[in-house]
């Protein structure tokens, strides 16, 4: 018997024969003979507990991970320090085991913690209505170039060249499925090009403009001209963005964003190779009916408390059915907890902070590389948060093995995907590094050996 | 406990903080004049707490909530069997959470191997040939699995397949996830044991369909026994069969949908595979395809060269569909059904199954008397009792019924599903329950119809009444939606 089954040989004994049955294979005789089957040959023999952590530990032991080697790498997934209490909070099984909250009466937990993440996500954008989350933040993306499509009945998804590679191929390939047009912005000086955006929107036919900021290159983007661009074009403005910058840079929503999405990674969940973290979504009152996904709303019990429950169902998949215009059934409930308790201890001065430091540690590396003589900033002038790009004088490639091999993961190498930045360097410092770490970086990458 | 939970928002008090930064040691910046206007001008109304009122306030909330930890949770679809912590502490170790994504290859290669290693295992299982760990949940599987069918009859020039055939019967999600990869939805009918009937499939098979979607044991919990004929029909008229793996916890080890003809298939890790569902997810749910759809994929996939795993993009794999989310999927959800297979072993997954339908049917068999149940014979790991004829007797619907269930300490199963049952009540009782807990439930079921006989509904309308609020107004809240704390200004 396997550890998590309690039947014993006795109660099966029992069972088959309340049931009337000699065998359990009759209760598998509805399953013609021509499609059964004996064995799994190929799955490796059971193991007891001590050996299934033997052969994880095994595993996680074959990688080297960012607690032992400083990490400069970010492009999409950022390090930065968790409290212990996140995790101590997101492993109570009341939160691990429970089920989509569709029994209101015993989910409050998760209803009211779902209803809290939406007021912060709310707050951090300077939008009007956050939904309960997305798988994550690249799908979060193209579900909003979807909604925009369907808002403005227009079939074209534009979006910037400085918009992260990976976001950017999920969003042609749902444009692909749901049969949509797309065309890319390119990029000058690090943010999108205006005249070039001038051309694309001339049509017409644009149903939004996807823009990122801070871009891919870590840049700033100046939300509120590009909407009033993309306003008088007819079309949506979809701002890609991160939450623990919101803490530090001004929401989107005031500077005329229509949604605003992007990845949550960065508030309370670990790197953990990509994955599970969670997307955000956030619109204002116009789009709220056609926002995908999950919503929480207050109202009250039959004895007049506040109560929470998921709300708007009439939009949900399970209801809609064929006309649905989003699949998604689900949020990345766990993660959001995660995210909300994070957020609850940093609070708005606590986010600053990080903010504060992020900054002062990015300038400093960025000050140290540039006087080493070996690198130059790509977009000088520019203002960036946690990532920028440097160009450097030898190649990627072997200034990244250099680093790996002084104990140092070094920044992403841009020139596979961007070839217009030769030898550019994409590099995140987070507050997680310390001065010792970046003069450590500094020495080797900047060193002449 | 019945205190009033308050909010985070409720709770904060200015200059409370949860959280001490190590102090900066290098120069500090202006942000202001560093970012201009891009600087932030009106702080979040975040909540100010310290860290032990964090802690209590989500520690209270979690008990608010019902969960597999604490008790039974016969959700029919859902599939909420126990989920092991050993599973927990693997995905927790800091050479797999502590990864960076796209650090070097050479440095996660024991990552690489865990996802090459559990893409076979899901394969075998499955009998499939190849298997994608990208998409991050049941739906997102789904949708996936219908873009490699688009792209397959893409890339054969047949562009006049539309059309994607569901039965009547099936998951709310089938003909939304058709709908929003482009295709036209078209219901088949199921005879009387929810199977579908092959003539009237046939009747509608021709060269504008592109696929049919089943699952298998289907949403009334029978194997369908002419799944050969079905899907080898689909077949001679050009399409391609879906599984929707969602019932996949019947049958490991007794039968494969690779076996059955079906050409892709999704899966639910946080159902088969004993991942947690934490309140709606993280989840993860690979799909697995026959040989033929392999290159169309999402990009990257893990191949193994040479004794190295490496991620192949799409630069090399000109057919694949490209990413449906970034980076591998959900990975730390793939570490715990990693470690869930590793610890079943092949006796164990089969076990596993064996004894899902084991419980099922002696659960089905001491409803069967208060209910009529909407199958005949045996079941498989499921199965749906009729709630039409108590209703019609006693007025005592099947949400008041749900609601006794929650008074008696249990969650409710799944109610008004499938669509083609009256009042439908579906229960899966999985296999990680004792057969003590099933007659506990059983009795509580007992009493609860006999209560429905003497006292009526007005003896349901005010249940639960245990419970840290009772029935919400649903019709409120969507009429005037509160989706955010309203602050005073």
């Amino acid at each position: 018997m396997s550890r998590y089954t309690p039947a014993t040989a006795e109660d099966r004994r029992r069972m088959l024969e309340y049931i009337g049955v000699g065998s359990i294979d009759d209760l598998y005789s509805g399953i013609p003979a021509g499609v059964r089957q004996k064995d799994l040959p190929d799955i490796p023999k059971a193991l007891s507990e001590p050996e299934v952590i033997r052969d994880l530990r095994e595993l996680a032991g074959a990688n080297r991970n960012i607690d032992d080697l400083p990490c400069f790498l970010g492009a999409g997934i950022y390090d930065h320090f968790i409290p212990a209490a996140v995790d101590s909070i997101i492993s109570r099984g009341e939160f691990t085991t429970c089920y989509t909250p569709y029994q209101p009466e015993v989910s409050q937990g998760t209803l009211q913690a779902i209803f809290q993440y939406q007021t912060m996500v709310c707050e951090l954008t300077g939008m009007e209505v956050s939904n309960a989350s997305m798988y994550d933040g690249a799908s979060a993306t193209a579900e909003a170039a979807v909604l925009a499509a369907s808002a403005t009945k227009r079939k074209k998804i534009l979006w910037g060249r400085n918009v992260n590679p990976q976001t950017r191929e999920v969003l042609r390939t749902y444009c692909w499925s749901r049969s949509l047009e797309h065309g890319e912005v390119p990029a000058a000086g690090g943010t999108i090009d205006r005249e070039a955006l001038d051309g694309a929107l001339s049509a017409g036919d644009a149903a939004a403009l996807v823009v990122q900021s801070p871009s891919f290159f870590g840049t700033v983007e100046d939300i509120k001209a590009l909407a009033e661009k993309v306003h008088g074009a007819g079309a949506i403005l979809v701002v890609v963005t991160d939450l623990l910058a919101l803490g530090t840079l001004e929401a989107p929503g005031v500077l005329g964003a229509d949604i605003v999405v992007g990845d949550g990674q960065t508030v309370g969940n670990p790197a953990s190779f990509g994955g599970p973290a969670f997307g955000f979504i956030a619109v204002n009152k116009p789009l709220m009916r056609k926002m995908p996904g999950r919503i929480c709303g207050q109202t009250v019990d039959s004895r007049g408390r506040r109560a929470f429950v998921l709300t708007l169902q009439a939009r949900e998949q399970h209801i809609r059915r064929e006309k649905a215009t989003s699949n998604i059934c689900s949020n990345q409930n766990l993660c959001i907890v995660a995210a909300s308790v994070y957020l609850s201890l940093l609070g708005p001065q606590g986010l600053a902070e990080v903010g504060g430091q992020v900054m002062a540690k990015m300038e400093y590396a960025l000050g140290r590389l540039e006087k080493s003589g070996k690198f130059r900033r790509a977009f000088p002038g520019v203002p960036c948060f946690r990532e920028a790009v440097l160009l450097s004088e030898r190649p990627v490639k072997e200034l990244n093995r250099r680093l790996l091999d002084a104990g140092i993961i070094g920044g992403y190498p841009l020139e596979p995907l961007y070839p217009e930045l030769e030898n550019g360097w994409l590099l995140a410092v987070t507050e997680n590094r310390t001065k010792q770490e970046i003069d450590r970086l500094v020495a080797v990458a900047g060193g002449d050996a | 406990m019945t205190r009033r939970m308050e909010t985070v928002f409720e709770a904060s008090r200015p200059g409370r903080k949860g959280y001490a930064l190590p102090e900066l040691d290098v120069p500090a910046v202006d942000c202001r004049a560093a970012l201009g206007k891009a600087c932030r001008g009106k702080p979040p109304r975040l909540p100010e707490m310290a860290e032990v009122d964090v802690v209590r306030h989500f520690t209270r909330l979690s008990k608010l909530n019902y969960s597999v930890d604490e008790g039974f949770y016969p959700l029919g679809s859902c599939t909420m069997k126990y989920n092991p912590k050993v599973n927990e502490a693997a995905a927790r170790m800091p050479g797999f959470a502590h990864l960076h994504p796209l650090q070097p290859e050479e440095t996660a290669q024991g990552a690489m191997k865990l996802l090459f290693d559990l893409g076979a295992m899901l394969a075998e299982i499955t009998g499939m040939d190849a298997v994608t760990l990208q998409p991050a949940a049941g739906a997102h599987g789904e949708q996936t699995g219908l873009m490699l069918i688009k792209a397959w009859h893409e890339s054969r020039g047949d562009a006049k397949r539309t059309k994607v055939i569901v039965p009547d019967s099936a998951h709310g999600t089938n003909p939304a996830s058709a709908a929003v990869t482009g295709f036209e939805t078209v219901e088949v009918a199921s005879d009387d044991e929810g199977m579908v009937d092959l003539g009237s499939l046939e009747a509608i098979l021709d060269d504008t369909v592109a696929a049919l979607m089943l699952t298998n044991p289907n949403t009334l919990g029978i194997f369908e026994k002419h799944i050969l004929e079905l899907t080898e029909a689909v077949h001679r008229a050009g399409g391609l069969v879906y599984y929707d793996g969602a019932n996949l916890n019947a049958i490991m080890g007794k039968a494969r949908p690779g076996d059955m003809g079906f050409d892709v298939l999704h899966l639910n890790l946080h159902k088969t595979f004993g991942t947690p569902h934490g309140g709606g997810g993280p989840g993860a749910g690979p799909v697995g395809v026959k040989a033929e759809l392999e290159p169309f994929l999402p990009s990257p996939v893990v191949t193994l060269k040479g004794g190295r795993y490496t991620f192949t993009g799409k630069d090399e794999r000109p057919l694949s569909i490209g990413r449906v989310r970034s980076f591998y999927g959900n990975f730390g959800v793939l570490v715990k059904a990693y470690a869930y297979i590793r610890a079943l072993g092949p006796e164990g997954l089969k076990e596993a199954s064996e004894m899902s339908v084991l419980n099922a049917n002696y659960l089905a068999k001491k409803l069967g008397g208060l209910y009529p149940l909407a199958h005949k014979g045996h079941c498989m790991h499921e199965f749906v009792l009729n709630g039409g004829p108590l209703k019609h007797e006693t007025g005592v619907s099947t949400l008041d019924v749900a609601k006794a269930v929650i008074e008696a300490g249990f969650h409710p199963p799944t109610i008004y599903f499938p669509l083609i049952v009256p009042e439908a009540i579906m229960v899966e009782p999985t296999e990680t329950e004792s057969v003590e807990t099933l007659d506990r439930f059983a009795e509580a079921m007992e009493d609860i119809v006999a209560k429905a006989r003497s006292e009526g509904p007005e003896a349901f309308h005010g249940l639960p009444t245990t419970t840290p609020i009772s029935r919400p107004d649903e019709t409120t809240a969507a009429r005037n939606p509160i989706l955010r704390w309203q602050f005073e200004e």
